[in-house]
C-alpha cells in the first residue's frame, strides 16, 4: 500500500505540517538515495526553485526540494558546477524520482572529487531548517567564510533529516575546468593500486580522482584544469607512475568517472550493497577480511563499495577502524543491522541528546540513525 | 564590555581547588602565583583584561581530564588556551575561573605521507605543523597571519582561515579527527585518517564552537603535497569599484587563484612607509596569487593580466622572481604591524558576498567620516572577508568606545548586504553582544541547545559568543548588576 504523504509547498506549510505531526515523520525529498524510516512520509519535493545566483560570488541560494539536475543546467549555463561531485544512486538502487539538493545535504552525498576539494558538507554555506517541533532556524549565511556562532550547517550536513528538515540550502559552487583527462595503470593488483594512488594524491599535480577496479585491475587517475597544464601534469604523471605498470591515457574521462561515482559496476546485480569509509591504506587488509563478491575502490582506496549476498552481516568482518553505511538491501536487512554503523558509545549518547534536543518528540526519521 | 562578576562562593575555593588540582597535576603545572597568572589576563584583544583565578598547563590528555573532573565536581568555570593570539578575545578570562593552556602539548604524534595525514597535540604553533612535513614537501593548508605564534588548538577552536582559504578552505575543511576531553573528564575520539566519520558531523561543530563544548587535545590534519611553484602580480586601480570588479571577473573566468589579497589607499600609504615594498600609490591593490609549474603559472597569469588589463589599472607588476614575489608579498604581510606603528586599531573580520565589495567600501568611507576615526582596508577579497582596521588613540578618553560603535555599525552593515560579522576570528566577547543583528532568538536558541548537550552547566567559557542576556539562565555564574 502507498503511504500517504505529505509535501509542503511553502516554508510556512512545513512548519504547519511537522509542528501538526501526530507521530513519526519520514523525511524525504526526491526519495533516490535509499533512507527511510516508518511513518507518514513528508516530503521537500514541492519546495523547490532557486533563489540566488551570483556566479561572480561562486555562491547559489535554492529551496531544499530543487532538483539537482536544474541546478546543475544553471551551473554549466554558466561554466561552473557542484565541484564535489554528487552521486545519483537511483542506478544502484533501483530508484526513481528526481534526485534534490536538498537531498544531496542532507546525505552529505559526494563523489570522487571528494579527495582533493571536499565533501558536500564542505560546500555548504548555510541552511534554514525545520525542527522537530516545527521552530524554523537558520545558521551560516551565504558566504564563504563564516564562524559567526556555532557551525550547525555542518550538523545538518548528513543528519539526514533527524535534526531537522532542510528547507532552503546555501552553498558554494566552483568553474567547471576546461579540460580533464585521465591516466590508467594497468594490469596492478590492489596493493599496487594504493600505492599507484597515494604516489598520485601525494605528487604536487592536483590529482581530482583516484579510483580502482578489481575487475579490470586498472587504477584510475584524473587530473583537470586548463589544457595545457592538464597535458603537463598527465605528462609528469604517466613518467612518474611507469615504475608500478603500464601507464596508458583514458580515452572518454567523463563516462569514467560517472561510472565511478555511481558504482556502475553493481548496477543491476543482486544483492547487498555496502559503503565502508577507511583509511586508504588499510584497504588492502579490509579487502581480504570482507569476503565480498565484488569490490570497487574510490578516493584512494578510502572509499570501498562492497557487493555480498543479501542479509550479510559486513560490520562483524571489518577488522580495521572505519565505518560501513548498508546502501542497499531489504528491509528485514535494514531492520536487523542497522544502515549507519552504531558509534561508540560516549558519541551515540551526544547523539541521542541532540536528537532530542531538536526533536524532543523523536519523529524525525525515528531510529535511521540511531 | 561587560563580563559577568565572578562568583565569590568560588573565589571563596580557590585554596581547595589549587589542592585539589595539585594531587592530578605535577608541581610546575599549576600556577597559583598572582604575578604569574597576570601573564594569562588577555589574548591579543589587550583592551581587555582580567587574570584568572589559576591557570594550569598539562602535559597529557590524561591531565587534561583530570582538570576538567576537578573544576566540573567543583563547579569552576574553565577557560581554555591556545596561545593567546585570538583578536576577539577567546581566552579572556573572568577572575573565577581557571585558565587550561595546552601550550605544553606539542608533539607531532604521527606523521603519515601514505595517507596525507598528521596527527598532533594542539598545543602545537600552526607554522611548526608545516614545519614538521617540510621535508617531504607536504604543508598544512589553512594559514593566519599569526601562523608564528598561534596554536591548532585555538585554530580549530575558531575555525581559523588565511590569505590562502581560497584554494584550500578553512580549519573546518583540513581537519579530519580530533580527540576531545569533555567538561566532566570524558575523553572522545571523533574522526581520525579517514574521511566523513561516521554518525552525525560531531566533528564539524566542536570546529569553531569557541572552546564551549570540550577541550581538543589533538587533530588529524589533512597535509598536502605542496605546489611546484607559486608566483603572484601586482595590480593598482585608481578606484575601489574597479577592482572590486576585476576581482569578480577573474573569479567569473574559471581561474582560481590561491590568493586574492585587496589594499585600499590609506592601508597601501601605511604599509608602504612601514615596509618600502614599492608599492605604488593608488586607491586599491591586488595581489593575486596562482600556484603551479612555471609553465602553468605563465597561462594563469596572463588570463589574470589580461582581465586586469580590460579595467585600465595604473600598475601591474608581475613578479619576475623569488625576490620580486617576497616584495610583493611583504607590504601586505606587514599591514598590521604598519597600522600598528601610526596607530591603535581595532582589527574587524566581517565577511561579505563579493558582489557587494564596492558598496561597502563607499560605506565604510561614510562612516569614517561619520565618526571622525581613519579606517583602512586589507582584505582576502577572493572570499569576501573584510577586515577593515579602524584608527583610534587609545590614550584619548572615549576614543575606544567610538571606536568600537563605528566597529559595530560597520560590521552590521556587514550583515545587511548578506554577510556574517565574523571570517575567520571567531566571536569571543568582541562580537558576542551582535549577535542578535545576524541570528534571530531561535536561531541562537539552536546553537546553545548544541552546548546544553556538551557541556550541560556551561562552565566551558561560559561567557563568550552569545550576549550575555541570552546565556543569563544557562549560566552557573552571576551576572553583574
Amino acid at each position: 500500500m502507498k503511504k500517504m504523504m505529505l509535501q509542503p509547498k511553502s516554508e510556512t506549510e512545513l512548519v504547519e505540517m511537522i509542528a501538526g505531526a501526530g507521530g513519526p515523520l519520514c523525511i524525504q525529498s526526491g526519495g533516490t538515495r535509499g533512507f527511510a524510516s516508518d511513518g507518514e512520509v513528508l516530503s521537500t519535493r514541492g519546495l523547490s526553485g532557486v533563489e540566488l545566483y551570483e556566479p561572480g560570488a561562486l555562491t547559489m541560494v535554492a529551496r531544499a526540494g530543487t532538483p539537482v539536475a536544474e541546478i546543475e543546467t544553471l551551473l554549466a549555463e554558466q561554466g561552473q558546477r557542484l565541484a564535489f561531485e554528487p552521486m545519483d544512486h537511483r542506478g544502484l538502487l533501483g530508484s526513481d524520482g528526481e534526485p534534490t539538493i536538498g537531498g544531496v545535504f542532507a546525505a552529505n552525498v559526494s563523489g570522487p572529487r571528494r579527495i582533493q576539494c571536499g565533501a558536500a558538507r564542505d560546500f555548504l554555506l548555510g541552511v534554514r531548517f525545520v525542527d522537530g517541533m516545527g521552530q524554523v532556524v537558520k545558521n551560516g549565511g551565504r558566504v564563504m567564510k563564516n564562524v559567526t556562532g556555532y557551525d550547525l550547517v555542518k550538523l545538518m550536513a548528513g543528519a539526514h533529516g533527524t535534526l531537522g528538515v532542510l528547507s532552503e540550502v546555501s552553498f558554494k559552487v566552483l568553474p567547471m575546468p576546461e579540460a580533464a583527462a585521465t591516466v590508467a595503470v594497468v594490469g596492478v593488483d590492489l596493493a599496487v593500486a594504493v600505492q599507484v594512488m597515494s604516489a598520485a594524491l601525494g605528487s604536487p599535480f592536483d590529482v581530482t580522482g583516484a579510483a580502482y577496479d578489481p575487475v579490470e585491475r586498472r587504477a584510475y587517475v584524473r587530473i583537470e584544469g586548463f589544457a595545457g597544464s592538464v597535458d603537463y601534469r598527465v605528462g609528469r604523471l604517466v613518467a612518474d607512475l611507469a615504475r608500478f605498470g603500464a601507464v596508458q591515457q583514458v580515452d572518454d574521462s567523463e563516462s569514467l568517472w560517472r561510472c565511478i561515482r555511481d558504482v556502475s559496476a553493481f548496477h543491476g546485480n543482486a544483492g547487498d550493497v555496502w559503503r565502508i569509509s577507511v583509511k586508504p591504506s588499510d584497504a588492502v587488509e579490509l579487502a581480504e577480511q570482507l569476503q565480498a563478491e565484488a569490490l570497487q575502490f574510490d578516493w584512494g582506496g578510502g572509499l570501498i563499495w562492497v557487493l555480498v549476498p543479501a542479509g550479510t552481516d559486513l560490520r562483524a568482518r571489518i577488522a580495521v577502524p572505519g565505518h560501513a553505511t548498508l546502501m542497499r538491501a531489504g528491509a528485514e536487512t535494514r531492520g536487523r543491522l542497522g544502515q549507519f554503523q552504531a558509534e561508540p558509545a560516549p558519541l551515540a549518547a551526544i547523539s541521542a541528546e541532540l536528537r532530542a534536543k531538536f526533536d524532543p518528540r523523536g519523529i524525525l526519521n525515528t531510529g535511521l540513525m540511531g | 564590555m561587560q563580563m559577568p562578576s565572578p562568583n565569590t562562593a568560588i573565589l571563596a575555593r580557590k585554596a581547595e581547588l589549587a589542592a585539589k588540582l595539585s594531587t592530578v597535576l605535577p608541581l610546575d603545572a599549576l600556577i597559583q602565583d598572582e604575578a604569574e597568572t597576570r601573564a594569562y589576563e588577555c589574548d591579543a584583544l589587550t583592551a581587555y583584561r582580567c587574570p584568572p583565578m589559576l591557570v594550569v598547563l598539562p602535559r597529557t590528555t590524561q591531565e587534561v581530564s583530570d582538570v576538567l573532573r576537578v573544576c566540573h565536581q567543583m563547579g569552576v568555570p574553565v577557560v581554555p588556551r591556545g596561545a593567546g593570539t585570538s583578536l576577539a578575545g577567546g581566552a579572556l578570562p573572568t577572575a573565577d575561573s581557571v585558565i587550561l593552556g595546552v601550550a605544553r602539548m606539542n608533539e607531532v604524534l604521527e606523521t603519515d605521507y601514505d595517507n596525507r595525514v598528521i596527527r598532533v597535540q594542539t598545543g602545537r604553533t600552526n607554522l611548526s605543523v608545516s614545519g614538521a612535513v617540510e621535508e617531504e614537501d607536504f604543508f598544512y593548508a589553512p594559514d593566519p597571519s599569526s601562523q608564528l605564534a598561534c596554536a591548532i588548538a585555538g585554530n580549530i577552536a575558531m575555525n581559523s582561515g588565511g590569505a590562502h582559504c581560497l584554494k584550500y578552505g578553512v580549519t573546518t575543511n583540513n581537519l579530519m579527527g580530533v580527540t576531545l576531553v569533555m567538561m566532566d573528564g570524558t575523553v572522545v575520539e571523533i574522526g581520525g585518517a579517514h574521511l566523513d566519520a561516521g554518525g552525525l558531523d560531531l566533528l564539524g561543530v566542536i570546529c569553531g564552537s569557541e572552546g564551549q563544548l570540550g577541550v581538543v587535545t589533538e587533530a588529524t590534519l589533512r597535509i598536502l603535497r605542496k605546489p611546484e611553484g607559486a608566483r603572484p602580480v601586482l595590480i593598482g586601480y585608481d578606484s575601489n569599484e574597479v577592482a572590486g570588479a576585476c576581482v569578480s571577473d577573474i573569479i567569473k573566468a574559471g581561474v582560481l587563484p590561491v590568493a586574492i589579497e585587496f589594499m585600499d589607499r590609506p592601508c597601501i600609504e601605511a604599509c608602504e612607509a612601514f615596509a618600502k615594498a614599492g608599492y605604488p600609490m593608488c586607491e586599491a591593490l591586488l595581489i593575486v596569487e596562482v600556484e603551479g609549474s612555471e609553465a602553468e603559472i605563465d597561462h594563469q597569469l596572463g588570463l589574470i593580466i589580461e582581465i586586469a588589463k580590460s579595467h585600465n589599472p595604473v600598475e601591474l607588476r608581475e613578479a619576475q622572481d623569488a625576490d620580486e614575489a617576497g616584495r610583493i608579498w611583504l607590504g601586505r604581510k606587514s599591514a598590521f604591524g604598519a597600522m600598528g606603528q601610526i596607530n591603535d586599531y581595532m582589527c574587524l573580520d566581517g565577511t561579505i558576498p563579493v558582489t557587494e565589495l564596492p558598496y561597502v567600501l563607499r560605506r565604510i568611507g561614510e562612516l569614517s567620516k561619520q565618526y571622525g576615526l581613519g579606517v583602512a582596508n586589507v582584505f582576502h577579497a577572493g572570499d569576501g572577508n573584510m577586515h577593515p582596521l579602524i584608527l583610534f588613540d587609545a590614550n584619548k578618553p572615549g576614543d575606544l568606545e567610538l571606536c568600537e560603535d563605528m566597529g559595530a555599525d560597520i560590521l552590521k552593515l556587514c550583515v545587511e548586504v548578506g554577510g556574517c560579522l565574523t571570517g575567520e576570528h571567531g566571536v569571543g566577547v568582541e562580537k558576542r553582544d551582535l549577535m542578535l543583528h545576524q541570528y534571530s532568538p531561535e536561531d541562537l536558541e539552536a546553537q546553545l541547545k548544541v552546548k546544553d548537550v556538551f557541556d550541560p552547566q556551561w562552565l566551558l567559557n561560559p561567557a563568550k559568543v552569545f550576549p550575555l542576556s541570552v546565556t543569563e539562565g544557562r549560566r552557573a555564574v552571576e551576572l553583574s548588576k
